[in-house]
Formats: structure tokens, sequence, C-alpha cells
């Protein structure tokens, strides 16, 4: 048993792992501080969550090194399970219990006592909104329900660290930002976080440091800031009905940027790069055309999305790359009313 | 239900029209080979279950969990056994209803339930198996259980293996399943050199053999689970 004496609660070293010829990770270097949110920022098939299966002792690594809260995943492995909380991709819950039951069980196979079990399934129940249907089935739950549930579950036993492997992947709108919340909680209380996504934008509210991997590398790394100055800001996207008019729309935005505007004649539709003023860049695009006496449609301001990170950082955009899935990969545009 | 079903339907559809030599009529050759049936059935319930679990993460979630690595399975194994056990008494409750009496005494009733009991754990080490193996639930029911169907149908359970062709009754004497019926068969209705009737014992070997192969087998699949 070796206890390391440093900040970090998570940290990777080298970490290579291959399943036949298929090389899931190529070397991959983290240093989690205790209490941050780091976000593994990727498309499907780059790795993300093999690293969680390795970090939290599903699979054993080729080669390199990883410390849990100063234990190693392979020698110390049950050291590391009794610290850390781990939610997948699916629900693991089991549908024909009930709310409650699904955490008492999860917290007495966690070896806590039944009755600090009981009192902390029910303050978990009260705190992520489940409380009123604490007593029926979690297969009548909505899929926000029985995923705040299966998030739950993996906070019974009080991990210091957590793994959150694409925790809003599947949920509406609404659900989305109410796990948003959730975990912001969270991470409130001291909880160091390892969350897995695809959404630049879910990085950039919930992260302190976001690593991006693709191929099996972390081929960027920094704060949602430094990422989305290297991507160049929001932009913001407009179409021209009218299309004798677009070259007076170019004109009346070209002023917003450094950069000049983009037109798709065949679409009609200027784009320009607005840095990270967000919508005081929206209010004056709409004055300014609006002078300009231009009428258009579909007026957004969007955030990088995952595609732009990549061609800043890469070069070439995520669907270019082999080996990666074809799922959804694209941010949902935050998009403004117009 | 579906174990009921076939109770009724080979007692009243099919039944007329199969003979056999039994003490008491076909009703009393049928029980043990539908109880027997019914045991290997209930594996396809543990097969899927696994299944789900290690697609939903379930398993993933117990594994990273300060827990015994063997306890899932143990867990599921045990629990599916006395589900098991709970439904032969059932059948045996329905079959007494409609004509099927024990011929053999307390013993050899016992005797009967046992080894339908530990047929049923030997069938759900390899359903386990293939399970955690396959994982796709859709799989697992559309192919991963399909050999359980040639081997309790092509067996004594509901004719005499004499009735078969003589290329098929070399595969239906020779077959597991049918020894068990067979064993099971002499313990409820009294057969020869009971109890030590060699059936019995080819039986045993052969679920021993089972185990011995698939419950390693599924052990490594569970350690393999994503």
């Amino acid at each position: 048993m070796e206890v390391q004496h440093n900040g970090y609660a998570i940290e990777v070293s080298a970490l290579h792992k291959s399943f036949g010829k298929v090389h899931a990770l190529r070397g991959i270097d983290l240093a989690v501080p205790r209490g941050s949110v780091l976000g593994m920022l990727g498309p499907n098939g780059a790795g993300k969550t093999t690293a969680v299966r390795v970090l939290t002792t599903l699979l054993r690594p080729d080669s390199g090194r990883v410390v849990i809260e100063g234990y190693d995943v392979v020698r110390d492995a049950a050291a590391v399970r009794r610290r850390i909380g781990l939610a997948g991709q699916a629900t693991a819950i089991q549908l024909e219990l009930t709310g409650r039951e699904n955490l008492e069980i999860m917290g007495r196979l966690s070896h806590m006592p039944r009755r600090s079990v009981r009192g902390r399934a029910a303050e978990l129940l009260e705190r992520f909104d489940i409380a009123d249907a604490a007593d029926r089935p979690a297969k009548t739950y909505s899929g926000g329900m029985q995923r705040r549930l299966d998030l739950a579950a993996s906070l019974i036993a009080e991990p210091s660290v957590l793994f959150l492997d694409e925790p809003t992947t599947g949920l509406d709108p609404v659900g989305r930002l109410g796990m948003w919340e959730i975990i912001r909680e969270l991470v409130g209380r001291g909880t160091t976080l390892l969350l897995t996504t695809q959404y630049l934008d879910e990085a950039d509210e919930l992260a302190n440091t976001v690593v991006v991997v693709d191929h099996g590398r972390v081929i960027a790394s920094g704060t949602p800031n430094q990422l989305k100055d290297q991507v160049g800001g929001d932009l913001l996207e407009f179409a021209v009905p009218d299309r004798s008019r677009i070259d007076d729309a170019v004109t009346a935005v070209a002023g917003l940027s450094d950069s000049a505007p983009t037109v798709e004649p065949a679409t009609r539709r200027v784009k320009v790069a607005v840095g990270s003023r967000g919508s005081m860049a929206l209010v004056e695009a709409v004055r300014r055309l609006d002078a300009a006496g231009v009428v258009t449609e579909d007026l957004a301001l969007h955030r990088p999305s995952l595609d732009d990170v990549f061609l800043a950082v890469t070069g070439h955009a995520t669907e270019a790359t082999p080996d990666t899935g074809s799922k959804a990969r694209k941010s949902p545009a935050a998009g403004v009313p117009s | 239900m579906q174990p009921v079903i076939f109770v009724l339907l080979f007692r009243y559809v099919f039944g007329g029209a199969i003979h056999t030599a039994s003490a008491g009529g076909y009703v009393n050759y049928l029980m043990p080979g539908i109880i027997a049936q019914t045991a290997a059935f209930a594996t396809f319930a543990t097969a899927i279950a696994l299944a789900q679990e290690a697609t939903k993460g379930v398993i993933d979630r117990f594994r990273a969990m300060p827990m015994a690595r063997s306890a899932v399975l143990a867990g599921r194994l045990i629990a599916d056994s006395i589900r098991m056990l709970i439904v032969i008494l059932v059948i045996i409750g329905v079959g007494y209803a409609v004509g099927f009496r024990f011929q053999n005494g307390v013993v050899g009733a016992i005797g009967m339930v046992l080894l339908a009991e530990a047929f049923g754990i030997a069938v759900c080490s390899v359903s386990a198996f293939v399970g955690l193996a396959i994982k796709d639930e859709e799989s697992v029911q559309a192919f991963g259980l399909i050999w359980i169907f040639p081997l309790t149908f092509v067996s004594s359970a509901f004719v005499q293996v004499s009735t078969m062709p003589s290329w098929l009754q070399v595969f239906a004497n020779n077959q597991p399943v049918t020894l068990v019926i067979n064993a099971m068969r002499a313990m409820a209705l009294g057969g020869p050199h009971f109890p030590l009737n060699p059936a019995l014992w080819e039986s045993l070997v052969w679920l021993a053999g089972v185990l011995i192969v698939f419950v390693p087998l599924a052990v490594r699949s569970y350690r393999r689970v994503g």
C-alpha cells in the first residue's frame, strides 16, 4: 500500500491498451488535482471509454501506470474500488426494483452498514429529485430519472473520485440541463470528477481542464477557454433569402471581427467568427443588418463544436478520421432565437 | 406458464397417439421428461439476464465495486437454481392434477427431483457461459440457446427412442439428456436395478463433466465482460 501526498486524485502516465490489432490507447498522460473536474473530449472510438475502464480497474493496462488516490489500479485494485464511483453510458440499474431498493442494494454491496445506507439513500433520492417516486419500480421512471438514479447509485458509498462516461448522452435538453446542475453541485462538495463527453459545450460548462482525445492520444489540453481560443470563438451564421442582398449583408457584418465573413453561395449562408463576445456580437449583427435593410433567416450564434476543435487542433474534421464511429458527434448548437 | 402448456399439450393432445410401456400410462412416462425439459428451458432466463446485465453496464458497475468477483455469477446461479426448484415442484403439482403419480416411494421421488435440479444447474452453467460470451440479448434469444431444442426433443423425454429412425437413435440414446431422463424415470416409476440404475451413474458423470467445463468458461467470460 502506498499513499501519495501530492495533490492529485488521478495520475496516469504513458498508458497503453490494445485489443488485438486495435490500439485503443497509445500513451495517455493525465494529472487531475483533487476536487477538480477533468473533461475528456473526443469522438466515438477515440478511446475515452477504454481509458475510463482502465482507470476504474475494469481493464488491465498493457503498460503505463495509473494511480487513483495514491493506489495503483493493478496492484491495489481493491483499494481503488473502495474510493471510486462509476456511472457508465448505459443506465445500470435494476428496473424491477424501486429507486430506494436500487440505492440500498448498492450501498449494502459496498459494505456500508444497514442503518447508514438507509439514511444515505433517502438523502440521495431527495437531492436527485426522485423522492416522490422512490418506492415505485424504476421501470416506471422517465429516461432522465433513470439516469439520475444511476448517478445516485454510483454515489451511495461517497466515492472521492467519480467517473462519468458520457453522462448526458441520450438525454433530452431538459434532462441534460438537470444533469449538469447535479454534477456542478457534486463538484461543489469536493468530489474529484472525470467525465467523458462528445460535446464541447458540456466540457465548457463543467470542466476545469479539458483533454481532447483522438486515436488513443491526448491531442490537446487546457482550460475550455484556451481550447475555444484555438478554435476562434463563437460563430455567427445566417441566411440571406434575397440573393442580390448577400453582398450588402457581408459588408454589414464585416466589421464584427478581424476575420472576413465567408459565404456559401449555394445555400446563401454567411458565417463570421465573432470571438467570445457571445450575445453582444449577436445584437450588434442584428443592428447592423437592420440598418442596412437586409432581411435574414436562421440568424444564430453557434458555440464551437467538437468538429471545430478538431479542425483547429488536427487540421481535419472528425468525419475524416478512420476508426471513429458515426454516431452524433456534433455539439448541439447554442441557438439563439433571432 | 409455458411448462404447464407443455404438460397439457402432451398429456391430452399428443399423448393419445404415443404408446409407451409405462406403469400408469403415458402421463407417468411423460412427466420426468417434461420436468427435465422445464429445468433446461428455465435457464433461458439466466442467459438473457446475464447478457442484459453485461450490455447495460450492471456487471461493469459491480466489478468496479469492492465486492468479490465471484459474487454476481454465484448470486445469479443460486437465485436461478432456487427458482428452478420451485418451477419443478409446481410442474409436479400440475402433473398430479392430470393423473401423474410417483410409483416408487418418497426416496425415489426426492431422488428424481434432485437429479432434475442437478441437471438444471449443469445446463444453467452452459447458458450462463452463452449469455456472457455472446452478450447481445437478441442473439442469445435467436441462436445462443438453440442447442437446447435438439437435446431435449431428440431424447427419451416425450417418446421412446426405439420409435425413432435408427440413425437418430444413435444420437438420442447416447446424449446426456436421455440418460438423465431415463434415470429420473427409473427413480420416479421404479426401474431396473433401482437405485443403482446405470443411467443414474452415467448421468452424474455427464453432469459433473459439464460443470467442470462450463463453470470455468462462464467465470472467464464474466471477467472479460465489456
